[in-house]
Protein backbone atom coordinates (compact mmCIF):
# COMPACT_ATOMS: atom_id res chain seq x y z
CA UNK A 1 0.00 0.00 0.00
CA UNK A 2 2.61 2.20 0.92
CA UNK A 3 4.42 1.66 -2.38
CA UNK A 4 1.33 2.81 -4.12
CA UNK A 5 1.31 6.08 -2.38
CA UNK A 6 5.11 6.86 -2.95
CA UNK A 7 4.65 6.14 -6.99
CA UNK A 8 1.59 8.36 -6.69
CA UNK A 9 3.19 10.76 -4.98
CA UNK A 10 6.36 11.01 -7.21
CA UNK A 11 3.72 11.12 -10.04
CA UNK A 12 2.65 13.97 -8.42
CA UNK A 13 5.52 15.58 -8.05
CA UNK A 14 6.42 15.01 -11.51
CA UNK A 15 3.20 16.61 -12.89
CA UNK A 16 3.46 19.89 -10.78
CA UNK A 17 7.28 20.33 -11.87
CA UNK A 18 5.83 19.88 -16.17
CA UNK A 19 3.29 22.42 -15.06
CA UNK A 20 5.62 24.66 -13.19
CA UNK A 21 8.50 24.69 -15.98
CA UNK A 22 5.75 24.91 -18.81
CA UNK A 23 4.68 28.21 -17.38
CA UNK A 24 7.78 29.64 -16.75
CA UNK A 25 9.37 29.02 -20.05
CA UNK A 26 6.00 30.16 -21.77
CA UNK A 27 6.10 33.38 -19.36
CA UNK A 28 10.04 34.34 -20.32
CA UNK A 29 9.12 33.71 -24.31
CA UNK A 30 6.09 36.22 -23.33
CA UNK A 31 8.72 38.55 -21.91
CA UNK A 32 11.03 38.44 -24.59
CA UNK A 33 8.33 38.41 -27.40
CA UNK A 34 7.24 41.86 -25.42
CA UNK A 35 10.36 43.32 -25.16
CA UNK A 36 10.61 42.75 -28.67
CA UNK A 37 7.45 44.60 -29.54
CA UNK A 38 9.12 47.48 -27.72
CA UNK A 39 12.23 48.01 -29.93
CA UNK A 40 9.51 47.55 -32.98
CA UNK A 41 7.61 50.36 -31.89
CA UNK A 42 11.07 52.84 -31.68
CA UNK A 43 12.46 51.45 -34.95
CA UNK A 44 8.96 52.68 -36.45
CA UNK A 45 9.15 55.93 -34.97
CA UNK A 46 12.57 56.30 -36.26
CA UNK A 47 11.40 55.61 -40.04
CA UNK A 48 8.35 57.79 -39.58
CA UNK A 49 10.65 60.54 -38.27
CA UNK A 50 12.89 60.56 -41.50
CA UNK A 51 10.71 62.06 -43.97
CA UNK A 52 10.06 65.24 -41.73
CA UNK A 53 13.87 65.28 -41.41
CA UNK A 54 14.30 65.13 -44.51
CA UNK A 55 11.61 67.56 -45.46
CA UNK A 56 13.42 70.19 -43.15
CA UNK A 57 16.83 69.69 -44.38
CA UNK A 58 16.45 70.00 -48.14
CA UNK A 59 16.13 73.61 -48.50
CA UNK A 60 19.36 73.97 -46.08
CA UNK A 61 21.50 71.30 -47.57
CA UNK A 62 21.36 71.63 -51.04
CA UNK A 63 25.13 70.24 -51.67
CA UNK A 64 24.73 67.34 -49.63
CA UNK A 65 22.58 64.70 -52.23
CA UNK A 66 24.33 62.01 -51.41
CA UNK A 67 24.33 62.04 -47.64
CA UNK A 68 20.59 62.32 -47.56
CA UNK A 69 20.20 59.53 -50.37
CA UNK A 70 22.03 57.21 -47.80
CA UNK A 71 19.20 57.81 -45.58
CA UNK A 72 16.56 57.77 -47.91
CA UNK A 73 17.99 54.26 -49.04
CA UNK A 74 18.62 53.09 -46.07
CA UNK A 75 15.50 53.70 -44.27
CA UNK A 76 13.21 52.22 -47.33
CA UNK A 77 16.13 48.90 -46.80
CA UNK A 78 15.10 48.91 -43.24
CA UNK A 79 10.96 49.29 -43.51
CA UNK A 80 11.06 46.10 -46.09
CA UNK A 81 13.23 43.84 -43.25
CA UNK A 82 10.73 44.90 -40.76
CA UNK A 83 9.08 41.58 -40.43
CA UNK A 84 12.61 39.37 -40.65
CA UNK A 85 14.45 38.39 -38.02
CA UNK A 86 15.56 40.61 -34.98
CA UNK A 87 19.55 39.71 -36.30
CA UNK A 88 18.52 40.76 -39.71
CA UNK A 89 17.05 44.04 -38.58
CA UNK A 90 20.18 44.71 -35.94
CA UNK A 91 22.60 45.30 -39.10
CA UNK A 92 19.95 47.28 -41.48
CA UNK A 93 19.11 49.32 -38.67
CA UNK A 94 22.88 50.17 -37.73
CA UNK A 95 23.04 50.59 -41.81
CA UNK A 96 20.13 53.47 -40.81
CA UNK A 97 21.91 54.78 -38.05
CA UNK A 98 25.23 55.17 -39.76
CA UNK A 99 23.38 57.18 -42.44
CA UNK A 100 21.73 59.28 -39.91
CA UNK A 101 24.49 60.17 -37.56
CA UNK A 102 26.76 61.16 -40.69
CA UNK A 103 23.63 63.35 -41.70
CA UNK A 104 23.82 64.99 -38.57
CA UNK A 105 27.52 65.08 -38.41
CA UNK A 106 26.89 67.64 -41.99
CA UNK A 107 24.48 69.40 -40.68
CA UNK A 108 26.59 71.04 -37.87
CA UNK A 109 28.41 73.01 -41.35
CA UNK A 110 24.93 74.89 -41.84
CA UNK A 111 24.35 77.41 -39.07
CA UNK A 112 20.92 78.18 -40.50
CA UNK A 113 19.72 74.79 -40.25
CA UNK A 114 20.69 74.58 -36.86
CA UNK A 115 19.14 77.50 -35.62
CA UNK A 116 15.93 76.05 -37.18
CA UNK A 117 13.07 75.19 -34.37
CA UNK A 118 12.00 72.65 -36.52
CA UNK A 119 15.37 71.19 -36.98
CA UNK A 120 16.28 71.06 -33.23
CA UNK A 121 12.95 69.51 -32.02
CA UNK A 122 13.60 66.98 -35.28
CA UNK A 123 17.30 66.07 -33.49
CA UNK A 124 15.93 66.17 -29.89
CA UNK A 125 12.90 63.39 -31.32
CA UNK A 126 15.85 61.48 -33.05
CA UNK A 127 18.36 61.33 -30.30
CA UNK A 128 15.92 60.04 -27.72
CA UNK A 129 14.16 57.57 -30.51
CA UNK A 130 18.22 56.33 -30.17
CA UNK A 131 18.26 56.38 -26.92
CA UNK A 132 15.09 54.53 -26.77
CA UNK A 133 16.02 51.64 -28.87
CA UNK A 134 19.72 51.32 -26.78
CA UNK A 135 17.34 51.02 -23.69
CA UNK A 136 15.18 48.14 -24.94
CA UNK A 137 17.42 46.79 -26.67
CA UNK A 138 19.18 46.10 -23.36
CA UNK A 139 15.78 45.35 -22.00
CA UNK A 140 15.41 42.81 -24.98
CA UNK A 141 18.54 41.02 -24.88
CA UNK A 142 18.07 40.79 -21.18
CA UNK A 143 15.17 38.98 -21.55
CA UNK A 144 16.45 36.77 -23.87
CA UNK A 145 19.16 35.87 -21.93
CA UNK A 146 16.83 34.58 -19.17
CA UNK A 147 14.61 33.07 -21.78
CA UNK A 148 17.41 30.95 -23.73
CA UNK A 149 19.22 29.54 -20.31
CA UNK A 150 16.27 28.69 -19.11
CA UNK A 151 15.61 26.75 -22.33
CA UNK A 152 19.06 24.83 -22.42
CA UNK A 153 19.80 24.03 -18.42
CA UNK A 154 18.43 21.10 -16.99
CA UNK A 155 15.79 19.88 -16.28
CA UNK A 156 13.87 22.95 -17.97
CA UNK A 157 15.76 21.78 -21.67
CA UNK A 158 13.73 18.41 -21.51
CA UNK A 159 10.64 20.08 -21.05
CA UNK A 160 11.65 23.05 -23.70
CA UNK A 161 12.06 20.31 -26.24
CA UNK A 162 9.50 18.34 -25.73
CA UNK A 163 7.21 21.84 -26.29
CA UNK A 164 9.07 23.02 -28.60
CA UNK A 165 10.45 26.50 -27.31
CA UNK A 166 13.21 27.93 -29.48
CA UNK A 167 15.96 30.06 -28.14
CA UNK A 168 15.69 33.40 -28.89
CA UNK A 169 17.59 36.13 -30.91
CA UNK A 170 19.83 38.60 -29.96
CA UNK A 171 19.26 42.10 -31.31
CA UNK A 172 22.25 44.12 -31.88
CA UNK A 173 22.71 47.29 -33.91
CA UNK A 174 26.43 47.77 -35.12
CA UNK A 175 26.65 51.45 -36.38
CA UNK A 176 29.36 51.79 -38.81
CA UNK A 177 30.07 55.09 -37.29
CA UNK A 178 32.93 56.94 -37.96
CA UNK A 179 33.99 54.71 -40.54
CA UNK A 180 34.13 56.86 -43.29
CA UNK A 181 33.95 60.60 -42.58
CA UNK A 182 32.36 62.89 -44.86
CA UNK A 183 34.40 64.25 -47.39
CA UNK A 184 34.26 67.67 -47.87
CA UNK A 185 34.73 69.10 -51.46
CA UNK A 186 35.49 72.95 -52.80
CA UNK A 187 34.23 72.39 -56.22
CA UNK B 1 18.58 42.95 -13.84
CA UNK B 2 14.87 44.52 -13.71
CA UNK B 3 14.18 42.12 -10.50
CA UNK B 4 12.36 43.83 -7.75
CA UNK B 5 15.47 44.46 -5.23
CA UNK B 6 13.58 42.16 -2.68
CA UNK B 7 15.87 41.31 -0.07
CA UNK B 8 16.54 45.55 0.47
CA UNK B 9 12.69 45.37 0.46
CA UNK B 10 12.60 43.05 3.51
CA UNK B 11 15.28 44.46 5.59
CA UNK B 12 13.37 47.90 5.17
CA UNK B 13 10.21 46.15 5.73
CA UNK B 14 11.95 45.16 9.26
CA UNK B 15 12.61 48.52 10.14
CA UNK B 16 8.64 49.51 9.05
CA UNK B 17 7.56 46.49 11.26
CA UNK B 18 9.90 48.12 14.53
CA UNK B 19 8.36 51.03 14.20
CA UNK B 20 4.71 49.22 14.17
CA UNK B 21 5.54 47.71 17.41
CA UNK B 22 7.01 51.19 18.80
CA UNK B 23 3.01 52.68 17.61
CA UNK B 24 1.33 49.20 19.84
CA UNK B 25 3.56 49.76 22.19
CA UNK B 26 2.79 53.36 22.82
CA UNK B 27 -0.81 52.20 22.07
CA UNK B 28 -0.76 49.97 24.73
CA UNK B 29 0.81 52.00 27.99
CA UNK B 30 -1.36 54.58 27.27
CA UNK B 31 -3.93 52.97 27.50
CA UNK B 32 -3.18 51.45 30.62
CA UNK B 33 -2.22 54.52 31.64
CA UNK B 34 -5.70 56.40 31.02
CA UNK B 35 -8.49 53.68 30.37
CA UNK B 36 -6.55 50.97 32.62
CA UNK B 37 -7.20 49.18 30.01
CA UNK B 38 -4.15 48.12 27.85
CA UNK B 39 -6.65 46.58 24.86
CA UNK B 40 -8.48 49.97 24.46
CA UNK B 41 -5.26 51.63 23.96
CA UNK B 42 -3.90 48.95 21.85
CA UNK B 43 -7.53 49.16 19.54
CA UNK B 44 -7.40 52.90 19.69
CA UNK B 45 -3.90 53.28 18.10
CA UNK B 46 -4.97 50.36 15.54
CA UNK B 47 -7.64 52.90 14.67
CA UNK B 48 -5.79 55.44 13.96
CA UNK B 49 -2.92 54.12 12.32
CA UNK B 50 -5.83 52.28 9.76
CA UNK B 51 -7.68 55.33 9.21
CA UNK B 52 -4.25 57.48 8.59
CA UNK B 53 -2.93 54.65 5.88
CA UNK B 54 -6.39 54.30 4.03
CA UNK B 55 -5.87 57.98 3.29
CA UNK B 56 -2.31 57.84 2.89
CA UNK B 57 -3.38 54.81 0.30
CA UNK B 58 -6.07 55.73 -1.27
CA UNK B 59 -5.08 60.15 -1.50
CA UNK B 60 -2.08 60.43 -0.24
CA UNK B 61 -0.96 61.09 -4.28
CA UNK B 62 -3.52 63.64 -4.99
CA UNK B 63 -2.85 65.20 -1.81
CA UNK B 64 1.27 65.40 -1.87
CA UNK B 65 0.89 66.48 -6.02
CA UNK B 66 -2.13 69.56 -4.34
CA UNK B 67 0.09 70.49 -1.30
CA UNK B 68 3.24 71.55 -3.69
CA UNK B 69 0.78 73.21 -6.07
CA UNK B 70 2.12 70.53 -9.36
CA UNK B 71 0.78 70.81 -12.63
CA UNK B 72 0.01 68.39 -15.32
CA UNK B 73 2.07 68.44 -18.35
CA UNK B 74 1.30 66.57 -22.12
CA UNK B 75 3.85 65.47 -24.71
CA UNK B 76 4.01 69.04 -26.28
CA UNK B 77 4.17 71.02 -23.16
CA UNK B 78 7.86 69.76 -22.68
CA UNK B 79 8.57 66.93 -25.22
CA UNK B 80 12.15 66.48 -24.24
CA UNK B 81 10.95 66.14 -20.54
CA UNK B 82 8.32 63.70 -21.96
CA UNK B 83 11.08 61.89 -23.88
CA UNK B 84 13.07 61.59 -21.21
CA UNK B 85 11.03 60.22 -18.88
CA UNK B 86 9.98 57.86 -21.56
CA UNK B 87 13.77 56.89 -22.18
CA UNK B 88 13.89 55.86 -18.11
CA UNK B 89 10.30 53.93 -18.16
CA UNK B 90 11.79 52.01 -21.28
CA UNK B 91 15.54 51.55 -19.28
CA UNK B 92 13.80 50.69 -15.98
CA UNK B 93 10.85 48.35 -17.53
CA UNK B 94 7.89 50.11 -16.00
CA UNK B 95 4.84 48.82 -17.71
CA UNK B 96 3.36 52.11 -17.64
CA UNK B 97 4.15 55.94 -18.31
CA UNK B 98 4.16 58.00 -15.37
CA UNK B 99 2.54 61.41 -16.10
CA UNK B 100 4.51 63.84 -15.72
CA UNK B 101 3.91 67.69 -13.03
CA UNK B 102 5.82 70.81 -13.24
CA UNK B 103 6.07 72.69 -9.99
CA UNK B 104 6.70 76.03 -10.70
CA UNK B 105 9.81 76.71 -8.25
CA UNK B 106 13.10 78.11 -8.70
CA UNK B 107 14.23 75.60 -6.62
CA UNK B 108 15.64 72.72 -7.96
CA UNK B 109 14.13 69.37 -6.92
CA UNK B 110 11.89 66.32 -8.53
CA UNK B 111 10.04 63.97 -6.40
CA UNK B 112 8.33 60.73 -7.56
CA UNK B 113 4.15 59.40 -6.25
CA UNK B 114 2.43 56.18 -6.91
CA UNK B 115 1.49 53.49 -4.69
CA UNK B 116 1.15 51.60 -7.99
CA UNK B 117 3.94 51.62 -10.49
CA UNK B 118 1.06 51.23 -13.05
CA UNK B 119 -0.26 54.33 -12.23
CA UNK B 120 2.83 56.65 -10.94
CA UNK B 121 4.11 60.76 -11.66
CA UNK B 122 7.10 62.15 -11.72
CA UNK B 123 7.03 66.31 -10.33
CA UNK B 124 9.97 68.25 -11.13
CA UNK B 125 10.14 71.76 -10.56
CA UNK B 126 10.99 74.32 -13.61
CA UNK B 127 14.16 75.36 -12.07
CA UNK B 128 15.68 72.10 -12.70
CA UNK B 129 14.37 72.35 -16.18
CA UNK B 130 15.85 75.57 -16.52
CA UNK B 131 19.27 74.40 -14.89
CA UNK B 132 19.98 70.90 -15.71
CA UNK B 133 21.10 69.50 -19.44
CA UNK B 134 19.81 66.92 -20.99
CA UNK B 135 22.20 63.71 -19.43
CA UNK B 136 21.75 65.68 -16.00
CA UNK B 137 18.04 66.01 -16.14
CA UNK B 138 18.18 62.08 -17.28
CA UNK B 139 19.75 61.07 -14.28
CA UNK B 140 17.04 62.82 -11.72
CA UNK B 141 14.14 61.19 -13.63
CA UNK B 142 16.06 57.63 -13.14
CA UNK B 143 16.46 58.58 -10.01
CA UNK B 144 12.52 59.43 -9.55
CA UNK B 145 11.94 55.97 -11.92
CA UNK B 146 13.70 53.85 -9.38
CA UNK B 147 12.18 55.51 -6.37
CA UNK B 148 8.53 54.07 -8.63
CA UNK B 149 10.24 50.82 -9.48
CA UNK B 150 10.98 49.63 -6.42
CA UNK B 151 8.40 50.81 -4.87
CA UNK B 152 9.84 53.03 -2.40
CA UNK B 153 6.58 55.58 -2.76
CA UNK B 154 4.22 53.36 -0.86
CA UNK B 155 7.37 52.35 0.98
CA UNK B 156 7.84 55.63 2.68
CA UNK B 157 4.37 56.47 2.57
CA UNK B 158 3.17 54.06 5.05
CA UNK B 159 6.35 54.30 7.23
CA UNK B 160 5.46 58.21 7.29
CA UNK B 161 1.61 57.81 8.04
CA UNK B 162 3.13 55.49 11.40
CA UNK B 163 5.45 58.16 11.77
CA UNK B 164 2.73 60.74 11.71
CA UNK B 165 0.18 58.61 14.13
CA UNK B 166 3.20 58.11 16.09
CA UNK B 167 4.01 61.58 16.82
CA UNK B 168 0.26 62.30 16.72
CA UNK B 169 -0.48 60.14 19.75
CA UNK B 170 1.92 61.15 21.77
CA UNK B 171 1.63 64.60 21.27
CA UNK B 172 -2.18 64.58 22.28
CA UNK B 173 -1.24 61.91 25.09
CA UNK B 174 1.39 64.45 26.76
CA UNK B 175 -1.59 67.14 26.50
CA UNK B 176 -3.95 65.34 28.03
CA UNK B 177 -1.25 64.43 31.10
CA UNK B 178 -0.21 68.01 31.72
CA UNK B 179 -3.59 69.06 31.26
CA UNK B 180 -6.75 66.29 32.15
CA UNK B 181 -4.55 64.79 35.16
CA UNK B 182 -7.93 64.69 37.06
CA UNK B 183 -9.48 62.01 35.41
CA UNK B 184 -6.35 59.49 35.99
CA UNK B 185 -6.00 60.52 39.76
CA UNK B 186 -9.95 59.81 40.38
CA UNK B 187 -9.40 56.40 38.72
CA UNK B 188 -6.37 55.60 40.70
CA UNK B 189 -7.52 55.60 43.97
CA UNK B 190 -10.02 53.04 43.14
CA UNK B 191 -8.06 50.78 40.90
CA UNK B 192 -5.51 51.06 44.43
CA UNK B 193 -2.55 51.18 42.69
CA UNK B 194 1.22 50.83 43.98
CA UNK B 195 4.46 49.88 42.49
CA UNK B 196 3.02 48.99 39.67
CA UNK B 197 1.28 51.95 39.00
CA UNK B 198 4.21 53.80 38.79
CA UNK B 199 6.22 51.76 36.77
CA UNK B 200 3.31 52.44 34.43
CA UNK B 201 3.47 55.59 34.67
CA UNK B 202 7.25 56.05 34.05
CA UNK B 203 6.93 53.81 30.73
CA UNK B 204 4.06 55.86 29.33
CA UNK B 205 5.88 58.73 29.72
CA UNK B 206 9.32 57.31 28.12
CA UNK B 207 7.51 56.30 25.63
CA UNK B 208 5.77 59.00 24.92
CA UNK B 209 9.10 61.00 24.98
CA UNK B 210 11.20 58.50 22.95
CA UNK B 211 9.02 57.05 20.88
CA UNK B 212 8.29 59.90 17.98
CA UNK B 213 12.49 60.41 18.59
CA UNK B 214 12.66 56.41 18.03
CA UNK B 215 10.51 56.62 14.60
CA UNK B 216 11.84 59.44 13.14
CA UNK B 217 15.40 57.57 13.64
CA UNK B 218 14.08 54.53 12.04
CA UNK B 219 11.95 56.18 9.35
CA UNK B 220 15.29 58.75 8.14
CA UNK B 221 17.63 55.15 8.15
CA UNK B 222 14.95 53.85 5.77
CA UNK B 223 14.76 56.71 3.67
CA UNK B 224 18.23 56.94 3.49
CA UNK B 225 18.72 53.11 2.15
CA UNK B 226 16.37 53.85 -0.09
CA UNK B 227 17.97 56.89 -1.78
CA UNK B 228 21.33 55.19 -2.07
CA UNK B 229 19.59 52.51 -4.11
CA UNK B 230 17.70 55.07 -6.13
CA UNK B 231 20.99 56.43 -7.05
CA UNK B 232 22.42 53.40 -7.50
CA UNK B 233 19.34 51.94 -9.66
CA UNK B 234 19.51 55.49 -11.97
CA UNK B 235 23.06 54.96 -12.81
CA UNK B 236 22.25 51.22 -14.22
CA UNK B 237 18.89 53.13 -16.29
CA UNK B 238 21.30 55.70 -17.50
CA UNK B 239 24.34 53.83 -17.92
CA UNK B 240 25.95 57.35 -17.42
CA UNK B 241 26.42 57.80 -13.37
CA UNK B 242 28.40 61.36 -14.22
CA UNK B 243 24.78 62.45 -15.20
CA UNK B 244 23.35 62.54 -11.74
CA UNK B 245 26.53 63.56 -10.00
CA UNK B 246 27.06 66.89 -11.62
CA UNK B 247 23.07 67.15 -11.21
CA UNK B 248 23.33 66.41 -7.50
CA UNK B 249 26.27 69.00 -8.42
CA UNK B 250 24.28 71.96 -9.64
CA UNK B 251 21.03 71.00 -6.80
CA UNK B 252 24.00 71.47 -3.98
CA UNK B 253 25.01 74.58 -5.23
CA UNK B 254 21.87 76.07 -5.50
CA UNK B 255 20.90 78.25 -2.35
CA UNK B 256 16.78 78.66 -3.31
CA UNK B 257 14.76 76.85 -0.86
CA UNK B 258 11.41 75.19 -1.99
CA UNK B 259 8.32 76.57 -1.24
CA UNK B 260 5.79 73.74 -0.78
CA UNK B 261 7.99 71.10 0.74
CA UNK B 262 7.35 69.86 4.49
CA UNK B 263 8.77 67.53 6.74
CA UNK B 264 5.91 64.82 5.92
CA UNK B 265 7.12 64.79 2.22
CA UNK B 266 10.66 65.49 2.78
CA UNK B 267 12.01 61.95 1.50
CA UNK B 268 10.02 61.90 -1.82
CA UNK B 269 12.35 64.78 -3.17
CA UNK B 270 16.12 63.87 -4.66
CA UNK B 271 17.71 65.69 -2.58
CA UNK B 272 16.61 66.86 1.03
CA UNK B 273 14.75 70.42 0.80
CA UNK B 274 15.67 71.07 3.78
CA UNK B 275 18.90 70.66 3.90
CA UNK B 276 21.10 73.68 5.18
CA UNK B 277 24.09 74.72 3.60
CA UNK B 278 27.67 73.66 5.11
CA UNK B 279 25.79 71.12 7.43
CA UNK B 280 26.48 67.80 5.96
CA UNK B 281 27.08 66.41 9.38
CA UNK B 282 24.14 65.03 10.43
CA UNK B 283 23.65 61.62 9.02
CA UNK B 284 21.28 60.50 11.71
CA UNK B 285 18.64 62.39 11.40
CA UNK B 286 18.70 63.42 7.74
CA UNK B 287 15.95 61.53 5.41
CA UNK B 288 19.36 61.96 2.61
CA UNK B 289 22.68 61.20 2.26
CA UNK B 290 25.18 63.96 2.28
CA UNK B 291 25.14 64.94 -1.05
CA UNK B 292 28.47 65.48 -1.30
CA UNK B 293 29.07 61.85 -0.06
CA UNK B 294 26.64 60.62 -3.41
CA UNK B 295 27.85 62.59 -5.77
CA UNK B 296 31.87 61.10 -4.70
CA UNK B 297 30.33 57.48 -4.55
CA UNK B 298 28.58 58.10 -8.54
CA UNK B 299 31.83 59.73 -9.68
CA UNK B 300 33.89 56.37 -8.81
CA UNK B 301 31.95 54.05 -10.35
CA UNK B 302 34.27 52.49 -13.02
CA UNK B 303 30.61 50.90 -14.74
CA UNK B 304 27.22 51.41 -14.75
CA UNK B 305 25.92 48.19 -12.87
CA UNK B 306 25.22 47.58 -9.11
CA UNK B 307 28.24 45.79 -8.43
CA UNK B 308 30.14 49.03 -9.42
CA UNK B 309 28.15 51.03 -7.46
CA UNK B 310 28.87 48.60 -4.28
CA UNK B 311 32.35 49.07 -4.82
CA UNK B 312 32.70 52.86 -4.86
CA UNK B 313 30.21 53.02 -2.04
CA UNK B 314 33.00 51.08 0.07
CA UNK B 315 35.87 53.15 -1.27
CA UNK B 316 34.51 56.58 -0.76
CA UNK B 317 32.86 55.46 2.43
CA UNK B 318 35.72 53.11 3.88
CA UNK B 319 33.32 50.97 5.31
CA UNK B 320 33.10 46.91 4.23
CA UNK B 321 29.39 48.04 4.71
CA UNK B 322 26.88 46.10 1.74
CA UNK B 323 24.70 48.79 0.43
CA UNK B 324 23.17 46.68 -2.23
CA UNK B 325 22.05 43.38 -1.33
CA UNK B 326 24.57 40.97 -2.67
CA UNK B 327 20.92 38.71 -4.55
CA UNK B 328 20.62 42.24 -6.26
CA UNK B 329 24.27 42.45 -7.34
CA UNK B 330 24.40 39.50 -9.21
CA UNK B 331 21.11 39.31 -10.59
CA UNK B 332 21.89 42.48 -12.09
CA UNK B 333 25.14 41.52 -13.88
CA UNK B 334 27.79 43.71 -15.50
CA UNK B 335 26.93 47.02 -17.68
CA UNK B 336 29.02 49.51 -19.07
CA UNK B 337 29.45 52.78 -18.91
CA UNK B 338 28.11 54.85 -22.15
CA UNK B 339 29.42 58.11 -23.55
CA UNK B 340 27.99 61.49 -22.69
CA UNK B 341 24.85 62.61 -25.20
CA UNK B 342 26.12 63.72 -28.16
CA UNK B 343 26.85 66.62 -28.77
CA UNK B 344 23.15 68.15 -30.41
CA UNK B 345 20.80 68.12 -27.29
CA UNK B 346 23.92 69.84 -25.44
CA UNK B 347 23.15 72.91 -27.74
CA UNK B 348 20.23 73.49 -26.22
CA UNK B 349 21.86 76.09 -23.85
CA UNK B 350 20.50 76.73 -20.68
CA UNK B 351 19.72 80.84 -21.92
CA UNK B 352 17.22 78.52 -24.33
CA UNK B 353 16.27 76.24 -21.61
CA UNK B 354 15.11 79.29 -19.62
CA UNK B 355 12.87 80.25 -22.42
CA UNK B 356 11.35 76.62 -22.73
CA UNK B 357 10.23 76.46 -19.36
CA UNK B 358 8.96 79.94 -19.30
CA UNK B 359 7.24 79.36 -22.25
CA UNK B 360 5.80 76.09 -20.54
CA UNK B 361 4.66 78.11 -17.72
CA UNK B 362 3.08 80.85 -19.59
CA UNK B 363 1.37 78.50 -21.30
CA UNK B 364 0.27 76.08 -18.54
CA UNK B 365 -1.06 79.44 -17.24
CA UNK B 366 -3.16 80.08 -20.00
CA UNK B 367 -1.40 83.13 -21.13
CA UNK B 368 -1.97 84.03 -24.63
CA UNK B 369 0.89 84.50 -27.07
CA UNK B 370 0.66 86.58 -29.44
CA UNK B 371 3.96 87.72 -32.03
CA UNK B 372 4.61 91.14 -32.95
CA UNK B 373 5.54 91.32 -36.38
CA UNK B 374 8.65 93.17 -35.02
CA UNK B 375 9.61 89.87 -33.19
CA UNK B 376 8.13 90.90 -29.76
CA UNK B 377 6.09 87.86 -27.90
CA UNK B 378 3.29 89.71 -26.09
CA UNK B 379 2.23 87.87 -23.09
CA UNK B 380 -1.73 88.07 -22.38
CA UNK B 381 -3.33 86.98 -19.15
CA UNK B 382 -7.02 84.67 -19.33
CA UNK B 383 -8.67 87.46 -18.34
CA UNK B 384 -7.66 89.92 -21.23
CA UNK B 385 -11.07 90.87 -23.16
CA UNK B 386 -10.02 93.82 -25.54
CA UNK B 387 -9.93 92.88 -29.20
CA UNK B 388 -6.51 94.12 -29.66
CA UNK B 389 -3.55 95.10 -28.25
CA UNK B 390 -1.01 97.43 -29.32
CA UNK B 391 2.70 96.47 -29.13
CA UNK B 392 4.91 98.40 -26.56
CA UNK B 393 7.64 98.08 -28.53
CA UNK B 394 7.09 99.21 -32.01
CA UNK B 395 3.18 100.56 -31.50
CA UNK B 396 1.77 97.77 -34.36
CA UNK B 397 -1.93 97.39 -33.16
CA UNK B 398 -1.83 93.24 -33.24
CA UNK B 399 -5.39 91.69 -32.87
CA UNK B 400 -5.65 88.99 -30.10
Amino acid sequence: MLAVWIVIGIIAILIIAFIAIYNSLVRLRNQVKNAWAQIDVQLKRRHDLIPNLMETVKGYMKHERETLEAVTKARTLAQQVASASPGERGKVEGELSSALNRLLAVAERYPDLKASQNFLALQEELASTENKISFSRQFYNDSVLNYNNKTQMFPSNVIAGMAGFKAGEFFEVTVAAEKEAPKVSFT
Amino acid sequence: MWEQVRSNQTRSAILVVWMGVLLLLLGYFLGLYFFDSSIGGLIFALILWVIMSLVAYFQGDSILLAMSGARKISRDDHPRLYNIVEEMKIASGLEAMPSIYIVDDPAMNAFATGRDPKKASVTVTSGLLQKLNRDELQGVVGHEMAHIKNRDVLLMAMCSVLLGTIVLLAWYASRFMLFGGMGRTRRSSSSGGGAGQIIIIVVAIALMILAPIMAQLIYFAVSRKREYLADASSALYTRYPDGLASALEKLAASTNQLKSANQATAPMYTVNPFRKRGRAAENLTSTHPPISERIRILRSMSGASFADYATAYQEVRHTNKVVIPAAAVAAAGTMALRAPEAEAPEKVDEVQRTRETSNLMWNLNKYNTITCACGTNLRLPPNFKLPEVRCPHCGRINPV
